[in-house]
């Protein structure tokens, strides 16, 4: 009995050992990739130095914060404050347990995947206020405040994009919604909802334009400022591993997940996980083109367009999804 | 087995020790291998160079304070659509209409919001 709980544990270990460090190497390219889209757009190189292309320039900057001294500020709540960037770079990481790669090719399949990756998502906004409270400092406390409002408002307006996803596929299971995408990608049918779920995708991973949390100029690094070492390090990991799993997401909900865009030979040889990574690819250059070439919102502008604009516009699409389903009679039944 | 459909949820309990594991042996190794040569200076909290003044935990725009009501109405409202976006197959058009009553009800106080100004930000 209990050799068989322990042979159960370790095949999960091994299975999300085998998903784990993917992502965490992942996380240290799309760092490369990231820098160095940014520095083509400007006409310089980017990191090219520390290995062939600069490809290593990732790990020898966590190998430096490994040797970087902790400082943890004389006024700080010093438990919450260790305890910050570990609960963001966790949670991050969590939410990966249940992104189906293939058909039969995932950690966990549970069959309200896409609340849990919800629930999962919301909880980051934790490890944000957490490290902005217990610095005791007023730049990390502004920040944590700006980035928790401004995380909270677009979720809401993901959470309505979800809904209308779920309306055409009748079920929260991530295998599911992705079978029900063999006929046509979302994003062909609900495009407007694609583009508002992007853009959304920026405003929650407080990404440029949208990187109000920490504008150098105004709150010096936001709610990191007083993190030093493999502390800053846990925070900046756990932000680019949301950022993957955003565009995880996206392609997921919108762009077919693991299928190939039309099932003819060459494309349907090319194995399933190869594609949601290609597909997570596009969108996170995406990503990185809009940090290179659009300048920064301001705050009301920001607030306006999450709570003025996509939240209204998100809402009238679950109605017309939903009155339009109804009417034709498309809609799942199971 | 016992408890099969809670199979996956065990993978994702275990996932979540490792991850949190991860975290901290993160910042064990920075512990072991970093110097540590603290001054009063130092570990006073950042401020362009000041001397600190004032408490960081300071009266902050209520405005954000409005936000997270808002947000808690609006993801309460997303919370409830869930359900019905899955099931509305099967609960036909008394079940359309309903939400669309309750959609509506949420619009008029939106509206209400937005002319009282709880959504500008200037």
């Amino acid at each position: 009995m209990i050799n068989e709980y322990l042979n159960i544990i370790f095949l999960d270990v091994l299975k999300i050992m085998l998903l784990l460090v993917p992502v965490l190497i992942a996380v240290a390219m799309i760092v490369w990739v990231d820098r160095r889209v940014w520095g083509l757009v400007q006409l310089r190189r980017g990191p090219n130095v520390v290995g062939p292309f600069g490809l290593l320039q990732t790990a020898a900057d966590a190998l430096k914060y490994i040797f970087k001294e902790i400082i943890i500020p004389a006024g700080a709540n010093k438990v919450i404050f260790i305890l910050a960037p570990v609960v963001t770079m966790s949670l991050a990481l969590l939410a990966w347990a249940v992104i189906p790669f293939g058909e039969n090719i995932y950690v966990a399949n549970i069959n309200v995947g896409i609340l849990y990756l919800f629930a999962v998502s919301s909880l980051g906004v934790y490890g944000i206020i957490m490290a902005g409270w217990a610095s005791n400092s007023k730049y990390p406390f502004l920040g944590a405040l700006r980035s928790a409002a401004q995380m909270v408002s677009y979720e809401v307006s993901i959470g309505f994009i979800i809904v209308t996803v779920l309306l055409c596929v009748g079920s929260l299971n991530l295998i599911d919604i992705v079978v029900a995408q063999k006929k046509v990608w979302f994003a062909i049918p609900l495009f407007p909802m694609f583009v508002i779920f992007f853009i959304s995708a920026l405003a929650e991973t407080n990404r440029p334009p949208f990187d109000l949390p920490e504008a150098e100029a105004e709150l010096v690094a936001g709610y990191q400022t007083e993190y030093s070492g493999m502390m800053y390090a846990l925070f900046w990991l756990g932000e680019y591993a949301n950022i993957l799993l955003m565009c995880a997401m996206g392609s997921i909900l919108f762009l077919g997940g693991w299928l190939p865009p039309a099932d003819i030979f060459p494309l349907n040889a090319i194995p399933s996980p190869l594609w949601l990574v290609l597909k997570i690819l596009l969108l996170f250059v995406a990503f990185a083109l809009i940090k290179a070439i659009v300048p920064r919102y301001r705050y009301d502008q920001l607030m306006r367009l999450g709570w003025k604009v996509f939240l209204p516009v998100s809402l009238v699409w679950v109605i017309l999804v939903s009155g339009f389903l109804v009417y034709f009679k498309m809609l799942p039944v199971n | 087995m016992l408890f099969d459909f809670l199979r996956d949820y065990a993978t994702i309990l275990i996932f979540l020790f490792i991850s949190i594991g991860l975290g901290f042996a993160f910042i064990i190794v920075n512990f072991l291998f970093s110097p540590s040569n603290p001054d009063p200076e130092k570990l006073s909290a950042y401020e362009c160079g000041f001397e600190a003044f004032d408490d960081a935990r300071m009266k902050f725009d209520v405005r954000f304070y409005l936000v997270a009501i808002l947000f808690i109405i609006f993801d309460l409202e997303v919370a409830f659509l869930f359900p019905w976006a899955v099931s509305l197959g099967n609960i036909g058009l008394l079940g359309f209409w309903s939400m669309m009553f309750f959609l509506f009800i949420l619009t008029v106080g939106f509206i209400y919001e937005w002319k009282k100004g709880a959504l500008d930000w200037e």
